[in-house]
């Protein structure tokens, strides 16, 4: 029989191999593509060309200038909230990562492949809304390129965070998935998506920015127009990024 | 050459004890297994061979390893079927085989492992789309993907066709003879018979009975049964003497006469003496079943072709 005949031992690079396939298994729910990638461009055209100018309620911004760190907070939870728990819970439900754990390989690193894949895919859809802004629309880049990239990267650690913690905790990937659902809500109200900057009342305002995607938001909203994000922010997002991770690590289980 | 030797194994979970006392070894080319009733530490002492769990007493080696401490290397040379563990729903067969053969340093040739189980013409399918057969023979190829010396099949043939079940067991039958050891863990007592070489009964974390099916059958299964209707009435008295005979008794008209192995020809004998034809006589072997049952005092689950009264007979003494 062929099946055991023996071939020379190469060296297989594992990771490249492991990242293409959580990159097939992603484009095969274009769902959650169509709803993290092409959506919130679609939004930021559509709020383009409705109301092109600046508007006084928004502080003499225009509308897709002010959605834009909105819709990069969408992306990050549509992503780390929605997609991920979902995926890692049902795996685990469905002992597939249990199944790894007996392969040379291991589990930690399929998952590492998976949180790459979908970060990967958040940063192009990222990159896609401030290209479009740009060049549809003239929202400038963001001056602060450092500041800006500072915020992004402390906000998808606090979603990351938080999506491991909801695949730690639900016992099933469709509690995952519903629990990501739920917390999109009041994640995205203090981000702005239904009440953008000036809009949201005061109060909500100060709440808001205690949350991780309210102050996710300012941060990216300040360094886009050339200013270090203010201090308070970078610290919630760090204390979310920290807690969240942490809870997460501690509650992961395998099986 | 013992593969893999297990000695005094102990583990609990919490307050529970899994699995209390185990020992056993396994020889290089046998087919072991390891039968038991639901709860009675088969899974627990299989995830300690393939170093998914530590012992918390004793001591286990596989190919000469500590499947905890040397977890990487033995899982090169050890597959694991796991029961009840899926796949990624949306990927193929073909992507699954190319995965897994990517975890290992010197993987067998995928499409001809597949051909081999028979998964040749479902290498495009996606894994939702496979049947239940083709599901589990995809786990076993996974299992076999990295030309492992030892394979760990645990409930292999649960939730198979009658059909399935025989085309697995052929399949585990061809993979050892490619000097591959195997170590079954099922809860079907024809499976054991069949495929086992040796098998160890587990009872409450312990091992109850080691050896081969036909020995363990033997030895605990209660002897022979033979039944039959005499052409005319018979006195019982005259077959209760008998040499090996150990009981005689009636239900309407038939005969059950139980005893050992040199029952049936003096039964035969007597009966011919007294010109007395036995109709519709069938001699029933003990089976492993009934050593089962005599060990661990619980039935095991019917086997899948249950409801088709299984000549015992056949099962132990036509294929031995």
């Amino acid at each position: 029989m062929t099946a055991h005949a023996v071939r020379p031992a190469r060296p297989r690079p594992v990771l490249p191999k492991l990242a293409l396939t959580e990159a097939k298994l992603l484009i095969r729910e274009p769902i959650a593509l169509l709803w993290g990638l092409a959506f919130p461009m679609a939004l930021l055209a559509v709020m383009g060309l409705t109301s092109p100018g600046p508007q006084a309620d928004l502080g003499g911004l225009p509308l897709v200038a002010v959605y834009e760190p909105v819709l990069i907070a969408f992306i990050s939870v549509a992503f780390a909230i929605q997609g991920l728990p979902g995926q890692l819970a049902g795996q685990r439900e469905r002992r597939i990562l249990r199944r790894l754990a007996t392969t040379p390989v291991g589990p930690a690193r399929v998952v590492a492949a998976q949180v790459v894949v979908n970060l990967a895919v958040a940063l192009t859809a990222t990159a896609g809304v401030l290209a479009l802004g740009r060049i549809a629309f003239g929202v400038a880049l963001p001056r602060q390129a450092a500041g800006f990239a500072v915020s992004y990267l402390l906000a998808a650690v606090s979603m990351l965070g938080l999506g491991m913690l909801i695949a730690a905790l639900a016992p099933t990937g469709r509690t995952a998935g519903a629990v990501g659902t739920l917390l999109f809500f009041p994640l995205m109200f203090f981000a702005g998506l239904w009440t953008p900057g000036a809009t949201m009342p005061a109060a909500a305002q100060r709440i808001g920015s205690y949350t991780p995607l309210g102050a996710a938001v300012h941060a990216l909203q300040e360094s886009m127009y050339g200013s270090w994000p203010h201090p308070a922010q970078l610290a919630v997002l760090a204390g979310y990024a920290v807690v969240f991770t942490a809870a997460a690590i501690r509650f992961f289980r395998w099986d | 050459m013992a593969v893999i030797e297990a000695e005094h194994v102990h583990k609990r979970y919490g307050g529970k004890i899994a699995v209390d006392d185990v020992s056993f070894t396994v020889a290089e080319g046998e087919i072991f297994g390891i039968l038991g009733s639901n709860g009675a530490g088969k899974t627990t002492t299989v995830e300690c061979l393939a170093g998914l769990r530590r012992p918390d007493r004793g001591r286990v080696r596989v190919l000469g390893m500590d499947p905890w401490r040397d977890a990487r290397e033995l899982r090169q040379q050890v597959g694991v079927q796991l029961q009840e563990s899926d796949l990624p729903d949306k990927l193929t067969v073909a992507e699954v085989i190319g995965l897994y053969a990517a975890f290992y340093r010197a993987p067998a040739d995928g499409a001809a492992l597949l051909d081999l189980l028979g998964l040749g013409g479902a290498r495009h399918t996606r894994y939702r789309k496979l049947s239940g057969g083709q599901k589990q023979r995809l786990s076993i190829a996974l299992a076999l993907i990295g030309r492992p010396r030892v394979a760990v099949l645990d409930e292999l043939t649960t939730g198979l066709d009658p059909a399935a079940r025989r085309s697995t067991w052929a399949l585990v039958s061809g993979i050892r003879d490619q000097g591959v050891t195997i170590v079954l863990v099922t809860h079907f007592m024809d499976e054991a018979e069949r495929l086992c070489d040796r098998v160890a009964v587990l009872d409450a974390g312990r091992v109850a009975a080691l050896g081969s099916p036909a020995a363990l059958a033997g030895r605990l299964g209660g002897g022979q049964r033979i039944r039959f209707r005499p052409s005319r009435p018979l006195d019982g008295r005259l077959l209760a003497g008998l040499p090996g005979v150990t009981g005689v008794s009636r239900t309407g008209g038939t005969v059950l006469v139980t005893g050992t192995e040199g029952a049936l020809t003096a039964v035969t004998a007597t009966l011919a003496r007294e010109g007395i034809a036995a109709e519709q006589l069938r001699v029933e072997q003990p089976s492993l079943e009934d050593a089962f049952v005599a060990l661990t005092g619980a039935a095991p689950k019917p086997a899948a072709t249950a409801g088709v009264p299984r000549p015992l007979a056949q099962t132990l003494g036509g294929s031995r």
